[in-house]
């Protein structure tokens, strides 16, 4: 049976939650790939104050992120007759690239959760047991069926200058079906699929 | 030479959005196998939920359409020249119909050309053959699964892998450890043994094309395909790594002649989306194909 998380999380609910865990999520969250991961870390989470210039960005991004998520996303899109945005397809991308900036976003900011595909490594471990979020692994490939989970686009910020992929797409999605494979304790199935397999490989060639 | 630019257009259309049904039945089964209720089963019924959905709206199965690759087995008398410019023309079509993602960017400054076509973009494989009609194979290949091959150099000193098939199931066993969930498993390994370092990747590559659930020509290689298939899944890495009971949909292996100095074991890993269609062209009645 999968368990219901709706934005904003708590930490209480995140910490319940262990590797394996299967997740439907609710509620606004932002899209968010290498650039988008740089220019938090370097304008707001490495800078002694907030640039001038994006101070109304930021102030959004505060109150979207803090007990939400990332989505490792770079979406395809189209643009409605009404002029909002909808997106065509939305699997994850591959999450490893955000490695040096995840765990800094997630405390600065808040985050509960990232989602993407292909976990991450220790760092971002450490950073969600120490502040309280998960990895929920999306489905890969899955790109009709997550675009449709999103049910409006609520706004973008940065498609001028990061492009349609790299921008910061604001989604309110229902039912999205992920996998935590990353818990707020440590533990990662990435790890241990790994040992139990390299185990088996051992055992698969001595014969 | 006749133009065919809008069959090449709807062959693309099939090839992203219509899952072949032969990876479809295969999926299914490995669904079956898993445990009720675990996460390896929910992510086989996403899976095909995806499928279907795409199939219905012809929506690209998956955000990454990956790299578009033809292979052409033209009659003789064709023109090779006028095949890449229709195909290259109905690439850029499907990319204007979002059948395709523009997902041809420059190597170093990774500008994207916005069109899908570029240098050496689409890859175009040209084969004259015997026969008096055109058959165009083509695959969509995305980068996840891409980025997950492998190209082995036998012997290794870290691999202890010897010239012989022993050696070469080390390699495959390997590169199925080695890619882990990582090309959203579970995969189809294309393997080719032999070759130089290109034409060995290419050549494994042409083997998903054969339908899964086939048997090998050559004995000695179809019974390695079944007992690679049977290893591969004991590894347990499962659908996108989350532990299961099925890491791969199939095996299936090639062998070229090479040089006495190289042995090359390239194992290409195909995702689940394993996207691939076959277009037949008969000029005699000019009456199309696509399966």
């Amino acid at each position: 049976m999968p368990t219901k998380l709706t934005v904003p999380i708590s930490e209480s609910d995140i910490r319940a939650l262990r590797v394996g865990d299967s997740v439907l999520l609710d509620g606004v969250i932002v899209t968010g790939r290498d650039a988008a991961h740089k220019y938090l870390v370097e304008k707001f989470i490495q800078s002694p104050s907030v640039p001038e210039s994006e101070k109304e960005i930021y102030a959004q991004l505060k109150g979207l992120l803090a007990g939400g998520g990332i989505y490792h996303c770079g979406p395809v899109v189209k643009k409605l007759p009404s002029g909002k945005w909808a997106f065509v397809a939305a699997g994850p991308t591959t999450s490893i690239r955000e490695e040096p900036y995840q765990a800094d976003v997630i405390g600065y900011f808040g985050l509960r959760f990232v989602i993407g595909k292909g976990g991450m490594a220790a760092k971002t471990l450490e950073g969600c047991r120490k502040y309280g979020a998960v990895y929920l692994h999306a489905i890969g490939g899955a790109g009709t069926l997550i675009a449709e989970c999103v049910k409006e686009v609520l706004t973008v910020y940065k498609k001028d200058e990061f492009g349609v992929p790299e921008a910061f797409w604001v989604i309110r999605v229902q039912d999205f079906p992920c996998v935590v494979t990353m818990d707020a304790h440590g533990n990662s199935l990435h790890a241990e699929v790994k040992a139990r397999s390299q185990a088996k490989l051992a055992e698969l060639v001595k014969s | 030479m006749e133009d065919l630019t809008e069959h090449f257009v709807e062959l693309v259309r099939r090839t992203s959005s219509d899952l072949p049904a032969d990876v479809e039945k295969v999926l299914k089964q490995a669904r079956e196998r898993e445990e009720p209720g675990s996460a390896a089963q929910s992510a086989f019924d996403t899976i095909l939920e995806n499928v279907q959905m795409s199939r219905g709206g012809s929506r690209p199965i998956c955000q990454d359409t990956g790299t578009p690759i033809f292979y052409v087995w033209y009659p003789e008398g064709w023109s090779q020249r006028k095949l890449r410019e229709q195909i290259t023309h109905a690439v850029r079509i499907a990319t204007e119909k979002a059948y395709l993602r523009p997902n041809a960017v420059e190597a170093i400054s990774g500008k994207n050309s916005g069109d899908n076509t570029g240098v050496d973009f689409p890859t175009i494989h040209f084969e004259e053959w015997e026969h008096d009609y055109l058959k165009v194979g083509l695959m969509l290949k995305g980068g996840g699964c891409e980025n997950v091959g492998r190209q082995y150099s036998i012997p290794s000193a870290e691999f202890q892998a010897s010239r012989d098939m022993k050696g070469v199931r080390k390699a495959v066993l390997d590169a199925a450890f080695q890619a882990q969930g990582e090309g959203c498993a579970p995969g189809v390994l294309g393997v080719a043994i032999g070759g130089d370092r290109a034409t060995s990747v290419i050549k494994a590559k042409e083997q998903f094309f054969r339908p899964l659930e086939d048997a090998n020509a050559d004995p000695e290689l179809d019974k390695m395909e079944k007992q690679l298939y049977d290893e591969a899944n004991q590894l347990g890495i499962g659908p996108m790594g989350f532990g299961g009971k099925t890491t791969v949909l199939g095996v299936k292996m090639a062998q070229m002649h090479r040089l006495p100095a190289s042995f090359f074991v390239s194992v290409s890993y195909m995702c689940w989306a394993d996207r691939r269609k076959v277009m037949s062209y008969y000029p005699a009645d000019k009456r199309v194909v696509i399966e």
